[in-house]
């Protein structure tokens, strides 16, 4: 897997793209029931709000105990090679473009809503802003074009998932999902289906390579969930978004304008999308238009577990973190221990389940006290 | 032994008693616990056959969890159950359904999707060898429809597609598809307007004629007073009087024994209106094509105007339109002579129109918020700095609400879903006094709301109005209306049909008008 590779050899300018590099958390082929089974844990769970520590480590006690366990079960299996800096490291490279994803669909989906075309998305807007790159002025173009393009195409995206979903009253689940199908097909013919690469050394520059010893996706990664953070719990963009997914009618007869609010959360998703491909274009060094796939269903799970209401009204920006960096770990220490990514898919859905079982029992008990 | 097989083949009616004055259930010393909650701590009830029993009290006296002991839903802690002389244990539902006894929930338990004779037979499905026998239950259906004055509603008819009174027909067949000889009705009436309660009236006074008895509970008194024979109340989970004849004793009483204080009149009185005072809100041949037509009305600084008129007559869709929520197909509403932009709601609440609307909780609340952000609900950004929000600022604001309207428990944090429904109103009342609203629209403020506290909402209506607010109230109660109001509306197939004084017109006068109207 290219992931597990040290960033030296990822850097290397022409790495190949193609199914290989979708992570293996996008093999996760368990999306069946589990929706429910976190939405009946999170409408038990307790919901006061008052704290950093009451409302993130507190209702996620159930998820911080599974990641705890996952790590014990990797140094006891995998010794050094799971206990390193450099592994840490690789589990966070892992877990930053779903990461980013899902910080935006924490928003859609707890402003009621869900959006099945961020992956494709991704894979449109790695394929724009590579065509940029590669076609149109060659070494002349300057990399924060490229970024710009890449989270152009993302926010144009999104608002078109908007204005169908709230302007057009098309049912969010319809509108993104044809989203999906078409940004994958639109992406295809750009690219003529050929993988781009991008050998605009500015760029790759702009993005790879460490800060503070930290990958630059890493911190994109933190920077855009304390963003994410402080949008949901300390803005009015946030009060409206819980408002709106919680009750819209009674938003809407208080005055908010939920259409334009619902709107702007599709574009906030895109705009996510956007950024994840450029993380993807650093990474890989080319646009795909495969870059992305299925990685809608990884964010959905990541968010679901972490303990956002499905339903919507109830957002967990920590409790999505935690979720990425979960799965991203289960995934390493599957990789550490070669087993086979069967093997992971199953335990994939096991986790699911425990984590959501353990988040009742705990939300459970502490209601009860 | 009554009730061995009651499928298919049960008489026409069902078995009447001896004529015995003996009760036919008789429950001795219920207690039931929830964790952290007694929810009923040595209730009695005795229940005649042939009789409406009341079972009267506040929100959380201990009423529902009384009646899911009856239906078998809860089991009791302690406590005796008599059934017809004979000891009875209600451990399932199903034990409850085969001794006769029959409830009708509050929130119409009857499924959408399928047809009313699906939905009557639901659970006890007339089968043979696993096949369901449709023609025999349509016939069924069709004598039970019959027998409860419905008999126009075609058996496979669709619920989904019938009002809420013939849902409740529905469940009420059901009830009686079981042979119960008890029928517990949770709330019939909160569904229904006028002309619908009158026919649930007569189905009630036919079933008990049969000899079947009723279990009513209902928050409005004026029914009880009408249908009712004997009364018990329950308060904090006892039975503070049991057996009190309808007839014999005063409202006053029934009032002290709910809430445990005398209320000396339930309507406080009116504060006269200047004749100077400002028109606050004006609605100029207002119209919304099929639904209604030319609304004009103005309100002043201090006044209360209510709407009367029955479900289905537009009122409730004069005021929705009045705020924005619908877009008037022609007219106009003025606030302070500044006319508004129509359908945006938005806008109206700039100008300062603030609207309670009838279904609290699903149009009203964020039931999983606390009640601060219920409260701030229209304000947050006003109190935002930027876009980031006060959060202190917005607590002391509610802090400051919930003691100058005395909303219970005092705690701003409170989920709003844990508040009764009297105090779920104050907390949108505060919503529109922090946002400065001065035209208040409340529709059906008392809805759910129990005895007690609607003095407190009624007494606070009159506060807003004495405080300069113009206040518009919808409520199907008339005899809310005529005493809340300065003045009164009538509303009839969506045209106002009388206009004058509140103390000009009575109940029945207002009732010919709507009869009267929709006949028309």
């Amino acid at each position: 897997m290219s992931e597990s590779l040290p960033p030296s050899l990822a850097t290397g300018g022409s790495v190949p793209p193609g199914p290989d590099d979708r992570t293996p958390l996008a093999r996760t082929a368990d999306d069946g029931g589990h929706g429910t089974a976190a939405q009946a844990a999170a409408g038990t769970g307790r919901t006061g709000r008052r704290g950093l520590l009451h409302g993130g480590v507190g209702r996620n006690l159930g998820l911080v105990v599974a990641l705890v366990a996952l790590c014990v079960v990797g140094v006891v299996t995998g010794g050094d090679r799971f206990a390193s800096l450099d592994n840490v490291m690789t589990i966070l490279r892992l877990a930053a473009v779903i990461g980013v994803l899902s910080i935006g669909m924490t928003f859609v989906i707890t402003g009621g809503g869900i959006d099945l075309s961020v992956g494709s998305v991704l894979g449109l807007a790695s394929i724009w802003a590579s065509t940029v790159a590669t076609q149109t002025m060659a070494e002349d173009v300057h990399w924060v074009v490229m970024v710009l393009t890449a989270l152009a195409v993302g926010t144009a995206a999104g608002l078109v998932n908007g204005v169908l979903i709230a302007y057009g009253k098309v049912v969010a689940f319809i509108a993104t999902l044809a989203m999906m199908v078409a940004a994958r097909g639109l992406a295809e013919m750009i690219a003529n289906r050929q993988t781009q690469i991008v050998d605009v050394d500015t760029f790759l520059d702009a993005v790879r390579g460490d800060v503070l010893g930290i990958p630059k996706i890493v911190w994109v990664f933190v920077l855009v969930a304390v963003a994410g953070w402080l949008l949901l719990n300390r803005t009015t963009f946030g009060r409206r978004t819980l408002a709106v997914g919680g009750n819209p009618e009674a938003a809407r007869l208080a005055g908010i304008k939920v259409r334009r609010h619902t709107m702007y959360l599709y574009a906030l998703a895109g705009l996510t999308a956007g950024i994840a491909a450029v993380m993807m274009l650093g990474r890989t060094g080319s646009g795909s238009s495969t870059h992305g796939m299925l990685y809608e269903l990884d964010a959905i799970a990541a968010v679901v577990v972490g303990g956002t209401l499905l339903a919507g009204g109830r957002g967990t920006i920590i409790g999505t973190v935690l979720g990425v960096v979960l799965f991203s770990t289960l995934t390493n220490v599957f990789i550490i221990n070669n087993l086979s990514t069967s093997a992971q898919s199953v335990a994939k859905g096991v986790i699911i389940v425990a984590a959501v079982l353990l988040q009742q029992r705990l939300a459970a008990r502490s209601r009860g006290a | 032994m009554v009730d061995d097989d009651t499928r298919g083949t049960a008489p026409a009616g069902p078995a009447t008693t001896p004529a015995t004055t003996g009760a036919l259930l008789e429950m001795q010393g219920i207690v039931k616990h929830f964790p952290g909650a007694k929810a009923l701590d040595g209730v009695d009830l005795d229940v005649r056959p042939g009789e409406v029993h009341c079972l009267l009290g506040q929100n959380g006296a201990g009423k529902s969890t009384l009646i899911k002991v009856l239906a078998g839903a809860h089991r009791p802690d302690a406590g005796t159950i008599t059934w017809e002389g004979r000891p009875l244990a209600l451990d399932e539902p199903v034990q409850s359904l085969r001794a006769g006894i029959a409830t009708m929930y509050q929130e119409l338990d009857v499924v959408d999707g399928l047809t009313i004779a699906e939905n009557v037979f639901l659970g006890h499905e007339l089968a043979r060898g696993g096949f369901t026998q449709r023609s025999g239950a349509a016939a069924r259906t069709r004598e039970l429809l019959a027998r409860l004055g419905h008999g126009d509603l075609p058996p496979n008819r669709e619920v989904g597609r019938l009002s809420a009174a013939e849902k409740q027909v529905v469940s009420m067949a059901r009830a009686l598809s079981h042979d119960a000889r008890l029928i517990v009705m949770d709330e019939p009436s909160a569904v229904l307007d006028s002309g619908e309660v009158e026919n649930l009236f007569r189905v009630v006074r036919q079933l008990t004629s049969d000899g079947v008895a009723v279990v009513y509970i209902s928050h409005r008194l004026e029914e009880i007073r009408r249908i009712g024979d004997r009364i018990t109340v329950l308060k904090d989970g006892r039975t503070v009087a049991t057996g009190l004849p309808v007839a014999s004793t005063a409202t006053a009483d029934l009032i002290r024994l709910m809430t445990g204080r005398s209320v000396e009149q339930v309507f406080p009185a009116r504060a006269t209106v200047a004749s100077d005072a400002p028109v606050l809100l004006e609605v100029d041949a207002l119209a919304l094509q099929g639904v209604f037509a030319d609304v004009s009305f103005e309100v002043r600084a201090g006044e209360v105007v209510g709407l009367a008129g029955l479900v289905g007559s537009g009122r409730s869709e004069i005021l929705e339109t009045v705020y924005g929520a619908r877009r008037a197909t022609s007219g106009r509403v003025l606030v302070a002579g500044r006319a508004l932009p129509a359908g945006s709601v938005a806008a109206a609440v700039r100008a300062g129109i603030g609207l309670a609307p009838e279904e609290r909780k699903s149009q009203g609340l964020l039931l999983d918020e606390p009640v601060y952000r219920n409260v701030t609900l229209s304000t947050f950004a006003r109190y935002a700095r930027g876009s980031l929000l006060d959060e202190r600022g917005e607590r002391r604001v509610a802090r400051e609400q919930i003691e100058a309207l005395d909303v219970r428990p005092a705690d701003p944090e409170r989920h709003a879903r844990t508040l009764s429904g009297g105090n779920q109103q104050k907390v949108m009342l505060a919503r529109w006094l922090v946002h400065g609203c001065r035209v208040l629209l409340l529709d059906e403020p008392t809805r759910g709301v129990d005895v007690g506290a609607r003095a407190e909402i009624y007494t606070l209506v009159q506060r807003l109005a004495a405080a300069g607010n113009a206040v518009v109230v919808v409520s199907s109660e008339i005899e809310e209306v005529l005493a809340l109001s300065h003045r009164v509306l009538v509303v009839a197939d969506g045209r106002i049909v009388h206009q004058g004084p509140a103390d000009s017109i009575d109940e029945h006068a207002v009732l010919d008008l709507v009869m009267e109207g929709s006949a028309a």
